[in-house]
């Protein structure tokens, strides 16, 4: 430092000290978690709770037919616990549909990739991607079981059919979110190629590509569930679609009600205790998160 | 880095400085013409030479192909005619927003400049914590980018480009979107590093004040298509404060002249635009 930069320099650098110190936001700590959990627990507890109430209100004063009271319901449920049918069920589906998620990901990701670097390609394909993906996949069963027969493979066609073009185009969707600037930036730097996909594209497109994740996952899991539903035999383990229809043809309402309340609730649990924070805990690290109040 | 090859002397200079004509240029542009396409000739016949170490600043209004210019430098774009030359590998380019990366924090920013040039690992923690004493932010490294002032993110960009290691940094408008004192204190930051570092700048803007608070010469371009129009030494001490009367008397008179390009512009003479 030369001469007389060195005068102003202590006051230059209070200055701009203080300007930090007032321009940086004053955050609110976030709320604890008993306290966050509270906030969204007890609205959505609240609001199933009334459900049940009026469901059972409705019940007891018109008596409907082939209408299972909440309590009749539970008392089924619980049977249906006791019994290890429904905890099998369970583990016997999920495994289905994470195994078929992840090898939907694995053929998703690469296609996607491929697809964003050549556009000539995607002009092609990228029109039938989306058109797939508005195709419901339970479409795709009766092709699967001429294709497979009645075998575990037909229903990991039907969670690929359904899953795959999701995450293609939630990886597409990512990367043409990628900001413009920001590729500007890692070529300044000197990154290309591969190197500029790793430091800069991939990270960048990363929240896209999880939105695409998730709406995957879903796809899987309602894919899975309709070919349950209909793909039947002994030769496999019994999934929660195979529950739902067992109980049909026993003319056992109860017993339905609490198959699709358990198809429901497990593919909430895998969004609200896998997605949801995933996806979060990466939006929350850019700022692209506000906590609400 | 260069193309086709022009030889030509710097040319309206109304007051050169002597290093320019020396013969190691950092920033050498010798007859650079772009247009894209058919499209209309963005800069025209553009020549100047910087010196190493020289703080030069690039005045004009919309239209000039400022941004053109610095791309041309930064090696992102090839000029349709003409040659650039640049000292070193790479030039450094810091953008009016400050372009971080907001899944790294502040420190990983810088880190990623020095990683992508190869330093070692060992070398690059040392190197970025020497960075972030540079610019005032030795505490705000671990802040992600959103966790930052707007003057607090230009800094560590500022940090980022010096972590190039390149002789020559090119800045386009980096302090245009700061309030007005943020922008001051950058101002007296940046002529401390650049006293420092002793880098070579070309320093893009359309605020004149802002030109002649910083540079050591300031060059006016004319708007569509862009040219050099004027020159100007500013034979100012720094550290200058923009608000004081040397500072103020050369910018009325750059303003005049920079008047004068847009003015050309107000009745759009008749013939293909």
């Amino acid at each position: 430092m030369t001469g007389p930069v060195v005068d102003t320099d202590r006051a230059g650098a209070e200055l701009e000290a203080g300007l930090d110190a007032l321009e940086t936001e004053v955050r609110e700590p976030r709320p604890s978690l008993p306290r966050r959990a509270a906030r969204s627990v007890v609205p959505a507890a609240s609001g199933i709770a009334a459900v049940v109430l009026v469901w059972q209100v409705v019940v007891s004063l018109l008596a409907p037919d082939n209408v299972p009271s909440p309590a009749e319901v539970w008392e089924a449920a619980r049977f249906e616990w006791r019994s290890g049918r429904l905890p099998e069920a369970v583990v016997t589906s999920l495994q289905r549909g994470v195994l078929g998620f992840v090898v939907a990901l694995v053929i998703a990701t690469p296609l996607g990739l491929v697809l964003a670097r050549l556009p000539l390609l995607r002009r092609a394909f990228g029109p039938v991607v989306t058109g797939l993906q508005s195709l419901p996949s339970v479409a795709w069963v009766p092709l699967g079981i001429l294709w497979f027969g009645l075998s575990e493979a037909t229903f990991y066609f039907v969670i690929l059919m359904g899953a795959v073009p999701s995450i293609v185009n939630g990886t597409l969707n990512g990367l043409d979110q990628v900001p413009p600037l920001l590729i500007r930036v890692g070529h300044v730097l000197g990154a290309q190629g591969t190197t500029l996909a790793r430091h800069v594209l991939l990270p960048a497109a990363l929240p896209g590509y999880l939105g695409g994740l998730r709406q995957g996952w879903a796809f899987s899991w309602r894919s899975l569930m309709a070919a349950e539903l209909i793909v039947r035999s002994g030769a496999f383990g019994l999934g929660l679609g195979g529950v739902l229809e067992d109980a049909r043809q026993l003319f056992d309402v109860p017993g339905v009600v609490v198959g699709i309340l358990t198809i429901l609730l497990v593919g909430l649990a895998v969004e609200l205790l896998f997605f949801a924070p995933l996806e979060q805990r990466v939006l929350r690290k850019r700022g692209l998160l506000v906590d609400k109040r | 880095m260069s193309t086709m090859t022009t030889l030509r002397r710097v040319f309206g200079v109304d007051a050169g400085t002597p290093a320019s004509e020396a013969g190691g240029a950092a920033v050498r542009l010798s007859g650079v013409t772009k247009r894209f396409g058919d499209g209309p000739v963005i800069l025209d016949d553009v020549s100047l030479n910087v010196a190493p170490g020289e703080f030069v600043c690039l005045l004009g209004a919309s239209g000039c192909g400022k941004s053109t210019l610095l791309n041309l430098v930064a090696g992102l774009d090839r000029p349709t005619a003409g040659s650039v030359e640049v000292d070193g590998d790479r030039a450094a380019l810091m953008f009016q927003e400050s372009a971080l990366l907001p899944w790294l924090t502040a420190a990983q920013n810088v880190e990623l400049a020095l990683r992508l040039r190869g330093v070692g690992r060992a070398e690059r923690r040392a190197e970025t914590t020497r960075l972030l004493e540079l610019v005032r932010l030795e505490g705000s490294g671990h802040k992600a980018p959103h966790e930052l002032s707007g003057g607090m993110r230009q800094r560590v960009a500022l940090a980022r480009a010096l972590a190039q290691d390149s002789r020559v940094l090119l800045m386009d408008e980096p302090f245009g979107a700061l309030d007005a004192i943020t922008r001051d204190v950058l101002h007296d930051e940046l002529t401390r590093i650049w006293h420092e570092v002793g880098v070579t700048v070309l320093f893009v803007t359309h605020n004149v004040r802002e030109a002649v608070r910083l540079g050591q010469r300031v060059v006016l371009l004319s708007s569509r298509p862009g040219r050099i129009a004027h020159e100007y030494a500013v034979d100012i001490a720094q550290p200058r404060r923009i608000e004081s009367p040397a500072v103020a008397e050369l910018s009325v008179h750059i303003t005049e002249h920079l008047a004068a390009e847009i003015r050309r512009h107000a009745h759009p003479a008749g013939g293909p635009r």
